[in-house]
């Protein structure tokens, strides 16, 4: 079978658009039932200690108040950490919302009011009164240092640090010239726009539809069937839509526990949603303290690296992410000898928050790679070409594809960076002074195991169906251009479903492998259909497709075409009419290719170029330009791949300049936990992002080529604005984010 | 949120009568504020008097000046034609605050008696002198870098928020009020008042007292003002340091000066003297540099926020650069000028 490409490859308004701008697409909270009942999570005021007496009676008194859950009253639900443990959750002990009256962490749920409405809900849960023995919370990681530790059990999926690769210490000692910096990265919280939310529908009989905020329903069923016992059977979750996750929905979170425990206990429908502040209350970007010596000969080529991590988890969990790999990875370097480690604090497990780990280290790294460039006078991006990494020295293996070469070279056009002068200090404009700083951005280009459904009517239409979520991607409108083109059909003839575990199992949505995964598992479904439709119209009678070979035919038009004679054809809905069955249907599941695995590297790579200015006595930042060079193997949709790439760029203007969860290390709070203290970019703080994809033919990645685009887009965001700023003013500041007062001195 | 009686007002006087009756009713306006402060459990009233029908929201002209009525919008008020000739300090500032939406709904008087927006003070599972008189003030030895570095005490170190009010410091605004004794007027600079031992208070407003109007005096500032609002991001955060800036030139020289700084203190601040020092002198930054020391001279930083003396400084002394040269800071273009 040819394939046409008449959708998959251009520039695609997004099909769920219309639904999400009338209202009709409807979020986790948006569902109802008639005989909703709402919860409104109390939340712990100390840090650290134990809870000593709940006094719900003033609570419990109000009419319309149906129950107050705590840990006192709370249903009986599984006994095992085993049972806790979601798809993607780190080694340790899994929080279990009113498990007990310990307190571990501020803000900590420590009642649930259930009432006839949201308002009594929220009326009594002011109501509850909790007293606490305090006891003094430890949250500040640079007091944490010494305790730091090697995680003993390692996180599935995430790769800890390589083994040293030749004399890292040595030959940094024997180095013309060495870079040794330290860096740190502030605590952030993902802050997608809907709230975290769960409407647990009781279908009586202990039978439950949820629709919940999550990165996949697979996970939400599995964890609601392990905690509370019930069958798989008997629990469906559907939850079409996501308001932005970043990784918060990957992980089940306490408002599911929560809303179902309640739902069980009353057996009756609950609804909770969290408020703002409460979305503070769970996973976070972990603030890091990072390391980076770069020892290299006169003209900036690396002989040494050594990179060292501490990043702040639970004292419950190790949350794990890969935050070191990517120095070993990125640059040739004979030397390299990397080291990540943890530190206990009195604070939630951290979560994976968009490009996990490489926001972090990455930013290190190429930080440091300006502080090398300008060490040795080697313009920044030569210095990078200089060292460019032709295979993965840390796995040895060659790449699947690395155009990073072309991102570089074409970023650099694009942008006018020949244009640039070394000095710091050098340009300005007026009051401002002007700075082009650059950075190389590099994420893993993942594939897993999905599977997906295609059903093809007489009529003409094909409707598509997978579980994975649509957090705001854009992986409805990909599936669907996917669809249309595999069978040649009109794109509005194509419907696609996600999110409802009814649906063909795919992974969560997290890692940019969506696109990957379920493009592919939706274009296998595809090919058997046509197959199968196929199969029948050759077999028709007096067939023009008698003695044709599936090799030699092209579906387009909602028909199926000889190659080499066109007007040789049948339609489809002939063909499936012909027969004899009321649809075409078939389910497929693809699987990465473990050959490929085991003999290549997966990476997608971009080159960040960012100007800012900087006004000189004020020290007021302006991201004014941005250009972001993506290679990331085939793109699919032009729109909604380069609206990915500049949401990543925008939140990596929020983490270099504007994001921190600031922390009271004397009452271990979060204090800015709301919208406005809690500082991302606005309007204002945005111009000019110059997306652009180069070329990058993939044939090893996965089935249909594509990478993912993710993440890619925020990683070394972060470090090319702070390197626009030490060439705008001359001061490096190795502490993100880079406020005014940090300029000022 | 508590439970809460609602009366809508129909009258000054009934608006009146109904909040001094009830020690534990509070006036609602466009709500902006208050209505957050609720969802927190912060602000707890007995009773809401809706007061938004009363005729409270025109703009006109008084004793050659302009009367703005306590129930006009902030964005009716910066995109007043008279506001925007005139006042042009005041519309600046109006429209360096908040965002469209919330300047839609709110209010000239809501905007005078916004509350801080102290870490703290919005937390409920924290202390607070300001939320709970006596329970403490975290801030002190906490999260201090958006916090006050004038006028401050030892029960609270929290600033006031506006930006209008900034504006109708330097412009020396009257607040005219009616409360059961009858009406009132009292000048904006005494209308806030610093925390001192009672923080709980913001304002010398009494209870019972309800604002109608704030009036702006002949003297406008309209050729050489500006309003520049430090903060961290390009819009839409309250400020780490801003200066309304209004002087009267002759020339080079500067014949009066007015200088409110907002986001330092309890209340828009201001110095007479390094006001009275300017008069006279020649429009330079040594100035400026002179009357910005006097001002910081009593300034007085926590762990994290000396930064921002030395961007007040720097603020003030770009801010007069701005008024003396008539190229008041735009609020739309980010760029500094």
């Amino acid at each position: 079978m040819a394939t046409t490409s008449l959708y998959v490859g251009t520039a695609q308004s997004r099909v769920d658009g219309p639904a999400k701008v009338t209202g009709a697409a409807k979020y986790a909270a948006e569902y109802t039932a008639p005989d909703l009942a709402y919860g409104v999570v109390v939340s712990s005021a100390i840090t650290k200690g134990r809870i000593t007496a709940i006094d719900a009676a003033a609570a419990q008194a109000v009419p319309g108040v149906i129950k107050v859950l705590t840990h006192e009253n709370r249903p009986r639900t599984a006994w095992l950490d085993y049972n806790y443990r979601d798809q993607v959750a780190p080694p340790g002990s899994p929080f279990r919302a009113l498990g007990g009256p310990e307190i571990v962490y501020g803000g900590q749920p420590v009642a649930l009011v259930v009432a006839e409405s949201f308002e009594l809900a929220r009326y009594g849960a002011s109501l509850v009164r909790v007293t606490y023995a305090e006891d003094v919370p430890n949250t500040d990681l640079e007091k944490n240092r010494e305790a730091a530790y090697v995680p003993p059990k390692k996180r599935s999926g995430i790769k800890p640090p390589p083994d040293p690769r030749g004399d890292a210490e040595g030959a940094l000692e024997r180095a013309p010239v060495r870079v040794r910096q330290s860096y740190k990265q502030a605590m952030e919280h993902h802050n997608p726009m809907e709230p975290h939310a769960s409407t647990v529908v009781w279908q009586g009989e202990g039978k439950l539809t949820v629709h919940d905020k999550i990165q996949g329903v697979n996970n939400t069923q599995a964890y609601i069937c392990s905690v509370f016992n019930l069958k798989p059977e008997d629990v469906r979750v559907i939850s079409p839509y996501i308001g932005g996750g970043f990784g918060s929905g990957l992980r089940p979170q306490y408002q599911l526990f929560l809303a179902v425990a309640a739902a069980l206990d009353l057996k009756r429908s609950v609804r909770v949603v969290l408020t703002r502040d409460q979305m503070f209350t769970f996973g976070y970007r972990p603030e890091t303290l990072q390391t980076v010596a770069l020892g290299a000969d006169a003209e900036g080529r690396l002989q040494a690296l050594t990179h060292d991590a501490i990043a702040g988890t639970s004292t419950f969990e190790d949350y794990q992410e890969t935050v070191v790999n990517w120095s070993g990875l990125l640059y040739h370097c004979p030397n390299v000898r990397l080291d990540y480690k943890l530190a206990k604090i009195d604070t939630y497990t951290p979560a994976d928050m968009r490009a996990p780990g490489a926001v972090t280290g990455v930013y290190a790294l190429e930080v440091a790679m300006d502080e090398l460039a300008y060490a040795t006078g080697v313009d920044p991006m030569t210095l990078r070409l200089r060292n460019y990494a032709e295979r993965d020295e840390g796995e040895g293996k060659d790449f699947t594809s690395k155009a990073l070469r072309a991102c570089y070279e074409e970023g650099a056009a694009r942008f006018g960076w020949e244009r640039r002068s070394m000095a710091p200090r050098s340009m300005r404009e007026g009051r401002e002074l002007v700075g082009w700083g650059m950075a190389t951005g590099v994420w893993e280009a993942y594939m897993m195991k999905s599977s997906a459904s295609a059903r093809l009517t007489p009529d003409g239409r094909l409707a598509l169906a997978c579980s994975t979520a649509d957090l705001g991607t854009g992986t409805y409108t990909i599936l669907t251009q996917i669809g249309a083109d595999a069978l040649g059909l009109p794109i509005e003839r194509v419907t696609t479903r996600l999110g409802d575990t009814a649906l063909p199992e795919a992974p969560l949505a997290g890692g940019s492998w969506t696109a990957a995964s379920s493009g592919s598992a939706v274009q296998s479904a595809c090919r058997s259909v046509a197959e199968q439709v196929f199969g029948f119209a050759r077999r028709m009678d007096d067939s023009p497709l008698a003695n044709a070979d599936f090799a030699h035919v092209t579906f387009a038009g909602g028909e199926i075409r000889l190659g080499s004679d066109p007007s040789r054809k049948v339609s489809l809905a002939d063909a499936i009419r012909a027969g004899g069955v009321e649809a075409v249907e078939a389910t497929e599941t693809v699987k990465p290719s473990m050959l490929n695995n085991l003999r290549y590297s997966a990476y997608t790579h971009s080159a960040v170029f960012v100007e800012v200015k900087v006004d000189e006595d004020l020290g007021v930042v302006r991201v004014t330009r941005v250009v972001s060079a993506v290679a990331a193997g085939r793109i699919l949709n032009l729109k909604t791949a380069r609206s990915q790439i500049m949401g990543g760029v925008v939140m990596g203007i929020g983490a270099a300049l504007e994001e921190e969860s600031m922390l009271d290390h004397t009452l271990g709070r979060i204090m800015n936990h709301n919208f406005g203290e809690y500082h991302v970019p606005v309007n204002a703080d945005i111009h000019d992002i110059d997306v652009l994809f180069v070329e990058e033919h993939d044939d090893k990645v996965s089935p249909m080529g594509v990478k993912g685009l993710g993440e890619i887009g925020i990683v070394g965001a972060a470090a090319a604005v702070a390197n626009a700023v030490f060439h705008a003013t001359g001061k490096r500041v190795r502490e993100l984010p880079i406020t005014i007062d940090k300029l000022l001195g | 949120m508590n439970r809460f009686a609602y009366t809508r007002a129909g009258t000054v006087r009934e608006a009146v009568q109904a909040l001094a009756a009830d020690p534990a009713a509070q006036l609602i306006a466009g709500g902006t504020n208050l209505v957050d402060l609720m969802k927190y459990n912060v602000a707890r009233p007995g009773r809401l008097v809706d007061i938004n029908r009363l005729p409270l929201d025109a703009i006109g002209e008084h004793e050659g000046g302009l009367r703005i009525g306590a129930l006009v919008q902030n964005s009716t008020a910066a995109e007043d034609d008279a506001v925007k000739a005139r006042y042009p300090l005041l519309a600046s500032a109006i429209l360096a605050g908040a965002s469209p939406q919330l300047r839609n709904a709110a209010t000239t008087g809501g905007n005078l008696l916004q509350r801080t927006r102290c870490y703290y003070f919005y937390d409920e599972g924290t202390p607070c002198n300001k939320r709970e008189p006596g329970s403490g003030c975290p801030a002190i030895t906490g999260v201090n870098r958006i916090h006050a570095i004038l006028g401050a005490s030892g029960a609270c170190i929290a600033t006031h928020p506006s930006d209008m009010c900034v504006a109708l410091a330097a412009l020396e605004a009257v607040v005219q009020v009616e409360g059961p004794d009858g009406a009132r007027s009292i000048p904006l600079a005494e209308f806030h008042r610093l925390p001192g031992d009672a923080p709980e208070r913001d304002t010398t407003l009494a209870h019972g007292e309800i604002v109608l109007s704030v009036d702006l005096p002949a003297e406008d500032f309209s050729r050489h003002y500006t309003y520049l609002k430090l903060r961290d991001r390009l819009s839409y955060a309250f400020a780490l340091v801003s200066v309304a800036a209004a002087l009267e030139m002759d020339g080079d020289t500067i014949r009066s000066a007015r200088l409110a700084l907002g986001g330092v203190a309890h209340k828009p601040w201001r110095n007479p003297e390094a006001e009275a020092r300017l008069r006279g002198r020649t429009a330079t930054p040594e100035a400026f540099r002179e009357a910005a020391d006097l001002i910081l001279a009593e300034a007085r930083p926590y762990a994290h926020n000396a930064f921002k003396i030395e961007l007040a400084r720097r603020a003030i002394v770009r801010g007069l650069g701005q008024a003396a040269a008539g190229t008041p800071q735009s609020q739309t273009d980010k760029r500094i000028a």
